[in-house]
C-alpha cells in the first residue's frame, strides 16, 4: 500500500528594496528575516525562535539514480546566512539571494495550503517589521512569483515522502506526463517569453511562470539546466525506508485551490505509482518541448506527440490521470493523504478540468493563469494595448505582490479554502499530525535551550555537557498523538530528555 | 461519471477559436462576473505602480533554484 504522503512546500520569494539605489538582494533578504525574528523576540521572548539551522545531515548532492547519474555540480550549502526555525515548524532563511519559507511537514494537501498561506502572512509581517528599521521612504517588498521577466527564475519546490522500495525509474516514467500537463491548472500565468534565444514578445501570454526555464528531462541541478524531474536524494528521514521526491517544476500559486490541486493531484499520482496502478505509460517524444507547448497553448488541446507515434492533449492526459485516480480511490481508498481530503482533491480536480474544458473563465476564481488572463485581456481591450506594453508587464508582477494595497491577486476574488483564523494560528502553531509538532512545541517551550534544529533532529543544551541531539528520522512520528502527553508532562527540557532517554 | 462523459462529448466539437475569456452569453452568472471585472478595471489604475516602465525595469532578481 502507498505510504503516508508527508508533504511540504518551499517558496523562494522575489524581493526588492525600494527607495534606494544601493540595494543588495542578499542584504535585503537578511534584513527582512532578521527584522521578523527581532520583532517576535520583542513581543514574546519565550516564543521567539532562537534555534539556528543545523547543517549536520545536509546532503543535497546525493542523486536518486545512484552514483552513475552523470556529472553534476552538487548544490552548495550556504551556512553563513540567516537561517531560523519557527515555532510552527517551518524554516525561514536566505537562499540564493531570496527569502525562502519552507513549510513544516504536513500530512495532507489542505494542511499544506494552510501553512503556505501562513508563510505569506510571515512575509507580510516581516515587511512591516523591516519598515520600522528602514529610513522613511524605503521599503522591502516581496513577490510570490517565479521570475523577474528578464530570464532570472526562482522556485517553489514541493516535497513528497515516498516508499524507498519503489524503483526510481517507475517514478520518473509516470511523473513526467503529470508534470508536463498539470500546468493547465497549476500555472500562475506570465506575459511574454523568457526562453533563451527568443524575443520577449514572441509570446503574448502563457500559462506557466517556470516552463521557459527547463532544459532537461531528469537531473540533479536546480539552478541551471533545470530538469523536469529533480533527482536530489536527500530524504531528511530514514533513508532505508524513504525517499523524498523533490519537485522543482511548479509555479508558486496565489490561488489556494491551485496549491491544493498542485500538491493533492501529485500526491495521488505518487500513491498510484507506489501501488503500481498506472497501467498506461505516456512517453512524450520530447518532454521538454512538450512542457513549453502546454504552457503556450491556451486552448489546452494541442496534440503532444508520444513516442509510440500517437498523440494526446494536456487536457486529455489530465482526464486520463483523473479517471485512473478516481478508480484508484474506489479500489484502495486515499488514506495516504487523509481519505476525506483526498476525495475533496478528486472532486476539485474533476470540477476544474470540466471548467477548463467547457469555459475556462468559469474557473477564474480557482486557477491563477485564468484569473490573470481574464484581467489582463480586459485591460488590454479597454486601452487597446499590445501584450508588450509596460503596463501589462507591471500587472504581471503586481499580481504576485503580497501587499494588500498593491496585490492584484487580492482583487480577483480567488476562492479561499482555509479560514483566515486558521492561517493566523498556523503562523505560530505547528501541524499536530507530523514530526513538525515535536519541533514546534519544543521551540515554543524551550527555544532558548535548543541550539540547533533541522528537519530530522533537535540539539539541546541543558547546561550539562555534552549537547544532546534528539533524532527525528520518522516524519510520521513526533505527532501530538505520539508526544503530546510527554511534552505536556515535562516541566523542563532536561526532564523531557530524561524521559526520552537520550 | 456518465454525466461528465456527456459534457466531454458535447464540447468536443467546440471551435478552438472561440474566445476563452468571454463569459457565457446570456447567463446571469456570466453577466455578474463581467460587471465585477468592469468594476475592477475601473479602479485598477489607482492600484498600479505609477511608473510602470520604471517599475518593470527595476524589478531585477538574482536567479535562484
Amino acid at each position: 500500500m502507498a505510504i503516508r504522503k508527508i508533504l511540504g512546500l518551499e517558496t523562494e520569494y522575489g524581493i526588492i528594496h525600494r527607495g534606494t539605489d544601493e540595494s543588495n538582494p542578499i542584504a535585503a533578504s537578511s534584513m527582512l528575516i532578521n527584522a521578523y525574528i527581532a520583532s517576535l523576540e520583542r513581543t514574546d521572548r519565550a516564543k521567539g525562535p532562537t534555534a539556528a539551522w543545523d547543517f549536520e545531515d545536509e546532503t543535497p548532492g546525493n542523486d536518486a539514480r545512484g552514483p552513475i547519474g552523470g556529472p553534476a555540480m552538487p548544490p552548495e550549502i550556504e551556512t553563513h546566512l540567516v537561517n531560523a526555525v519557527l515555532t510552527n515548524g517551518a524554516r525561514y532563511y536566505v537562499d540564493h539571494a531570496h527569502p525562502e519559507y519552507s513549510s513544516p511537514e504536513c500530512a495532507d494537501p489542505l494542511s499544506v495550503v494552510r501553512y503556505d498561506r501562513a508563510g505569506e502572512e510571515i512575509l507580510l509581517a516581516s515587511m512591516a517589521a523591516a519598515a520600522n528599521l528602514l529610513p522613511p521612504g524605503q521599503e522591502l517588498v516581496v513577490y510570490k512569483n517565479n521570475s523577474d521577466r528578464k530570464g532570472n527564475s526562482y522556485g517553489c519546490h514541493e516535497n513528497y515522502l515516498m516508499d524507498r522500495q519503489v524503483p526510481f525509474g517507475r517514478v520518473v516514467t509516470h511523473v513526467i506526463p503529470h508534470f508536463v500537463t498539470r500546468q493547465i491548472y497549476t500555472g500562475a500565468g506570465k506575459v511574454g517569453s523568457e526562453l533563451h534565444g527568443e524575443e520577449p514578445d514572441a509570446v503574448g501570454f502563457q500559462i506557466s511562470q517556470r516552463a521557459d526555464f527547463f532544459e532537461e528531462e531528469v537531473g540533479l541541478e536546480t539552478t541551471l539546466k533545470r530538469p523536469i524531474v529533480n533527482t536530489r536524494d536527500e530524504p531528511h528521514a530514514d533513508a532505508q525506508k524513504y525517499r523524498r521526491l523533490h519537485v522543482i517544476v511548479g509555479d508558486a500559486n496565489l490561488s489556494e485551490v491551485a496549491t491544493f490541486l498542485k500538491v493533492g493531484t501529485t500526491a495521488i499520482v505518487l500513491c498510484m505509482i507506489e501501488d503500481d496502478w498506472l497501467n498506461r505509460e505516456f512517453v512524450f517524444s520530447a518532454s521538454v518541448p512538450a512542457l513549453r507547448t502546454v504552457s503556450r497553448d491556451l486552448t489546452l488541446r494541442q496534440p503532444l506527440p508520444l513516442a509510440d507515434g500517437t498523440s494526446i492533449s494536456a487536457l486529455e492526459l489530465q482526464w486520463e490521470l483523473y479517471d485512473r485516480a478516481r478508480k484508484y480511490s474506489e479500489e484502495f481508498g486515499l488514506e495516504a493523504i487523509g481519505h476525506d481530503v483526498g476525495v475533496a482533491v478528486l472532486d476539485r480536480w474533476e470540477q476544474v478540468l470540466s471548467g477548463l474544458e467547457t469555459e475556462p473563465s468559469s474557473v477564474a476564481r480557482q486557477v491563477d493563469w485564468v484569473a490573470k488572463q481574464r484581467l489582463f485581456e480586459g485591460y488590454r481591450r479597454r486601452h487597446d494595448l499590445p501584450w508588450s506594453d509596460a503596463r501589462l508587464a507591471a500587472m504581471d508582477l503586481q499580481y504576485h505582490d503580497l501587499r494588500p494595497a498593491r496585490s492584484l491577486a487580492a482583487r480577483v476574488d480567488l476562492e479561499r479554502l482555509v479560514d483566515p483564523a486558521e492561517v493566523a494560528t498556523a503562523v505560530t502553531e505547528p501541524p499536530e499530525d507530523t514530526r513538525a509538532y515535536f519541533r514546534g512545541r519544543c521551540l515554543q517551550r524551550w527555544g532558548s535551550q535548543i541550539v540547533a534544529a533541522n528537519w530530522d533532529s533537535l540539539v539541546f543544551d541543558v547546561g550539562d555537557d555534552p549537547l544532546r541531539r534528539v533524532p527525528m528520522m520518522e516524519p510520521t512520528r513526533g505527532t501530538r498523538a505520539h508526544t503530546g502527553s510527554l511534552l505536556d508532562s515535562s516541566s523542563s527540557a532536561a526532564e523531557l530528555l530524561d524521559k526520552l532517554g537520550s | 461519471m456518465a454525466e461528465r462523459e456527456q459534457i466531454r462529448k458535447s464540447t468536443s466539437s467546440r471551435s478552438d477559436e472561440e474566445t476563452v475569456e468571454e463569459a457565457p452569453a446570456g447567463s446571469e452568472k456570466g453577466e455578474q462576473l463581467k460587471a465585477e471585472l468592469d468594476d475592477l478595471l475601473d479602479e485598477i489604475d489607482d492600484v498600479l505602480e505609477t511608473n510602470a516602465e520604471d517599475f518593470v525595469k527595476s524589478y531585477v532578481q538574482k536567479g535562484g533554484q
